[in-house]
């Protein structure tokens, strides 16, 4: 797999993708999105937008039917008494904190989360969580974030909150020995999973940034080595690096490859024997291997066309054009961070055409042209695509589904195939 | 600043995107960041449309706000009129735009585009969806038909000698609860009474419809929440009477027949001769004897919960446990409601709030939107859904009106299926000492609600002790009502400062509260 790597990295140089900017409207969620999947693995945390009704409406609308009894997040629509200066935003603010603790005496860690409202009102979030920190320290720690569209794309969100809590995380000792920080919100089997092969591999201390409770926060320091399970985390990196941590250049476990480049990027850094970290992931990366092929015949030599959504989308197209043989016609991302993708960017099949960012009427002009045999797209987008004849794939299962590591290769393999295999089913 | 765990209604702008996505040539630009574009998916999802709803969004970002958001929305303004070439254009801003003031009516109307432009503004910090939708569709009357206003104090063009007289359906738009089925259901009563459907609006309707609205006799408002202003000003205008019944219940389209032929001289003797609703039948049949009195609790829209109580009283014999709204601009209608039938409206829209009321009132059958279906699910009451806002279950693929005799018959359907029904409830009183009759014997309630039922819950108040025999006895009670029973008990208990709940105390509580 190596060779494999080496040769498209060399295909790479001499044939490098080709990365378009392009400006215009886009059709993508704003950070605050990214509170449906973080409030279920932060478990003793709560969500608080500070924004408008919009946003109320956009969280509520994004998690769809998933009503939950009372979840874990909420959202301060701001009046017109506030902008009108009547009510003092703060006081009010702290009035909604208080009412809102009193509810959820249950709470650990209270995010106050910025939208383009609060934003553009200046409301100062960062102080107002100073300031109820002070209130309510030790019950309820109190961080903030913004969430906002004019700041954040929907996954950005995420890097906002974690960026968020780095700051929040003990000092590793300077003795301490080396450990790792695994960064990025995956599933609690996935972390399962992961622990047990890095067990195996002989990284003894692994922690996992969010932890499932706020109590239970990891320590960094200089000793502390990162890697990124998501490609969306550009502050949370740089804030770690602040605190003295190093990333560990990898490509994202996704896949097969993925994931086993992923692992023995970990194992070069604890100077763990290449042949050990071999045998350790071989049965893993055989068995989802085997269970890959399965789907191989619905895939290979597919055309798919990815609209910008999670920034997952160059990772997902490096796996499906090399694990799969799918053909790329365009992978839109909304951001490319073109650091954290290097290693991901070496792997994409010659001249790759990537788009970052976005003008969705051009955008679907093209998807039109191109005619794909798969069209990964948003919510808005799927349903009048599918109407046109294009079948598409909802970007946004990329985030809510398990995909990472060997055991969910063949899931994301799955996730991909399902459309066509009901196209191919269906007579009406 | 208001705590919001979910909201009934939108934002104004999504009222004004359920006006732009209903017709076929308009395009709304919106001055809105980027995540605003989630409104897509209400449409494509939701109500399964396969085209995108005619909106394009400036999605203007930070480091946008320093330099000019004018001209992104000039541009896109622009782009939009080439690409789509629209018959008129809606020009507005979402909540975080109206702070930026960029003034997207002036704006666009500096770009001379050879169409209309309609400026909408949207107070986001003060209004929400339904007042969106309202007033933009006013604007586009406004504007549109308008341009076609007869000189002041012209009389109306008599109606050609033999013609059918004519009218317009106002109000269904996209998104809305069964509207798509309510045209057609009162566009075939209205043909059987002889009356022509001009033009539906916004619904399907293109901008030469919306221009003619003027030509037809009368106005028909389906909907007030969004049609009632554009009414009042065609009626100003044109001179054209209004209908405003709204036609959900056997009697409620009685009336409104009998105000259609008034308003349009017709005769509707055919039309109320017979039995046309199988409601009133099903009804008077002795099974729905077990109907009698259930009390139900309603919440949604005021158009749906004001016809519900009628419906749920005098057509069904379920006795009314209380009501309420979201919508705060139709709250006079609701309370009078209310009024009528002895409870106290409940005018809110906060969700925590109409959930403390059904726990608090305990119903046994709630009438409300799809936030009260969570509701009552969670406190194992059967709930029929009747008003917005919508769900993808809200667009079923059958034809499923409320409106009209065959809204009744499916308000009969969709309210009664939920509950027990009557014989069932009635062997499970008579054999409720067999074993197959206990609380796990299976359920077509589903084991959800069974086991959520507030009969698990520890009693609420700690002061009240049960003896050990009246708990005996409380458990002789169907596990259905057992819950109920429990509660009544106990704030009769509480009320008259009993500290040990007895038998009798039982038996006292159960004569009490007994209907
Ligand atoms: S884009 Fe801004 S205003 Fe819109 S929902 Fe997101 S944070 Fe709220």
């Amino acid at each position: 797999m190596n060779a494999c790597a080496d040769e498209a990295a060399v295909a790479a140089r001499t044939s490098p993708p080709r990365i378009v900017t392009e400006r215009g409207q886009r059709e993508v969620f704003c950070g605050l999105t990214g509170i449906i999947w973080l409030h279920r693995k932060l478990q003793d945390a709560f969500f608080l937008v500070v924004g408008s009704r919009t946003c109320a409406h956009l969280i509520q609308s994004a998690a769809g039917v998933m009503i939950f009894a009372e979840p874990r997040f909420a959202t301060a629509i701001i009046g017109e008494r506030d902008l009108a200066g009547l009510a003092d935003a703060n006081a009010e603010l702290d009035r909604v904190v208080s009412e809102l603790l009193a509810r959820r005496p249950d709470t650990r860690l209270l995010f106050l989360v910025g939208s383009c409202p609060s934003e553009v009102i200046k409301l100062d979030l960062s102080r107002a969580a100073q300031r109820l920190s002070r209130q309510f320290m030790p019950r309820v720690r109190v961080l903030n974030y913004s969430g906002s569209g004019i700041e954040t794309t929907f996954t950005q969100g995420e890097d906002a909150c974690l960026a968020a809590l780095v700051n929040e995380l003990p000092e590793l000792a300077a003795a301490a020995p080396k450990s790792l920080l695994i960064v990025g919100t995956l599933a609690d089997v996935i972390e399962d999973q992961f622990r047990r092969l890095f067990a195996a591999l002989g990284i003894e201390r692994v922690d996992f940034l969010p932890p499932r409770r706020a109590t239970e926060l990891p320590a960094v320091g200089a000793n502390t080595r990162f890697l990124l399970a998501q490609p969306f985390l550009a502050d949370t990196a740089r804030a770690l690096e602040a605190r003295g941590a190093r990333r560990i250049a990898a490509p994202f476990p996704l896949g097969v490859e993925g994931t086993t480049l992923w692992f023995e990027a970990a194992a070069r850094e604890w100077q763990i024997d290449a042949a050990h970290a071999h045998s350790v992931t071989a049965a893993a990366s055989e068995r989802a291997a085997r269970a890959l092929e399965r789907h191989r015949p619905r895939l290979a030599g597919k055309s798919i066309f990815f609209f910008p959504d999670s920034q997952l989308e160059v990772p997902l197209a490096r796996f499906l054009a090399r694990e799969l043989s799918m053909r790329l016609i365009e992978v839109g991302t909304p951001y490319l961070h073109r650091e954290h993708l290097a290693e991901e960017l070496a792997l994409l099949p010659a001249a790759t055409q990537i788009t970052e960012g976005q003008h969705v009427d051009r955008q679907l002009d093209r998807c039109r042209a191109a005619q794909p045999d798969l069209a990964v797209c948003g919510l808005g987008l799927a349903n009048p695509l599918e109407a046109e004849g294009i079948v598409t794939k909802w970007s946004i299962e990329f985030v809510f589904t398990p995909i990472q590591g060997y055991e969910q290769a063949a899931d994301l393999a799955e996730l991909c195939a399902r459309p066509l295999i009901r196209q191919s089913l269906l007579a009406v | 600043m208001q705590l919001t765990v979910w909201t009934y209604e939108g934002p104004p702008h999504v009222g004004a995107m359920r006006i732009a996505t209903a017709m076929r040539d308009v395009h709304y630009v919106l001055h809105a960041p980027q995540g605003d574009t989630y409104a897509d998916l209400l449409f494509t999802m939701i109500e399964r449309r396969g085209a995108r709803p005619p909106v394009t969004y400036t999605t203007f970002q930070a480091r946008d706000l320093g330099g000019d958001t004018a001209e992104l929305f000039k541009q896109a303004a622009r782009e939009a009129y080439e690409r789509f070439q629209p018959r008129a254009l809606l020009v507005g801003a979402s909540c975080t735009a109206e702070l930026i003031q960029d003034d997207p009516g002036g704006l666009a109307q500096g770009l001379g585009l050879p169409i209309p432009i309609i400026p909408l503004e949207l107070p986001a910090y003060q209004r929400k969806e339904n007042w969106g939708a309202s007033e933009t569709f006013y604007r586009l009357v406004r504007t549109l038909a308008g341009a076609n206003d007869p000189s002041p104090g012209a009389a109306r063009p008599k109606r050609e000698g033999g013609g059918r007289p004519s009218c317009n359906l106002l109000g269904p738009s996209a998104l809305g609860f069964r509207h798509r089925d309510d045209v057609q259901e009162i566009t075939a009563l209205l043909d059987r009474l002889g009356v022509n459907v001009a033009v539906v609006a916004p619904m399907g309707a293109t901008c030469a419809d919306i221009a003619r609205l003027g030509e037809a006799d009368f106005n028909v408002v389906l909907y007030p929440e969004i049609a009632a202003t554009a009414a009042q000003w065609l009626h100003r205008t044109f001179a054209q009477p209004i209908v405003s019944t709204v036609p959900i219940g056997v009697g409620a389209t009685r009336d409104f027949i009998a105000e259609i032929a008034r308003v349009a001289g017709i005769d509707p003797t055919v039309e109320l001769s017979g039995s046309p609703s199988r409601l009133s039948w099903y009804s008077r049949s002795v099974d729905s004897t077990y109907l009698t009195g259930k009390r139900v609790f309603i919440f949604g829209d005021a158009t749906h919960v004001v016809a519900a109580a009628r419906v749920a009283a005098d057509e069904l014999g379920f006795s009314i446990a209380g009501l309420g709204t979201y919508s705060r601009e139709l709250a006079r209608e609701v309370r009078a409601a209310a009024a009528a039938r002895n409870v106290e409206a409940l005018i809110t829209d906060d969700y925590l709030e109409v959930e403390a009321r059904i726990a608090q009132l305990q119903p046994e059958l709630v009438l409300g939107t799809q936030m009260e279906r969570h509701i009552a699910k969670r406190l194992g009451i059967p709930c029929a859904v009747i008003s917005a806002p919508v769900h993808v279950q809200d667009f079923p693929a059958r034809h499923s009106p409320q409106m009209g005799w065959e809204g009744a018959n499916n308000l009969f359907d969709t309210w009664v299926h939920p509950l027990m029904m009557g014989l069932e409830e009635h062997l499970l009183t008579m054999f409720r000492g067999d074993t197959e009759f206990t609380d796990t014997a299976p359920s077509h309630l589903g084991a959800a609600s069974a086991h959520s039922a507030p009969e698990d819950v520890a009693p609420s108040s700690s002061t009240t002790a049960w003896t050990a025999e009246a708990e005996r006895e409380l458990h002789k009670i169907p596990f259905f009502v057992r819950g109920k029973a429990r509660r009544n008990t106990e704030r009769f208990a509480a009320t008259r400062a009993i500290a040990t709940i007895t038998v009798d105390t039982l038996y006292d509580a159960k004569a009490h509260f007994g209907r």
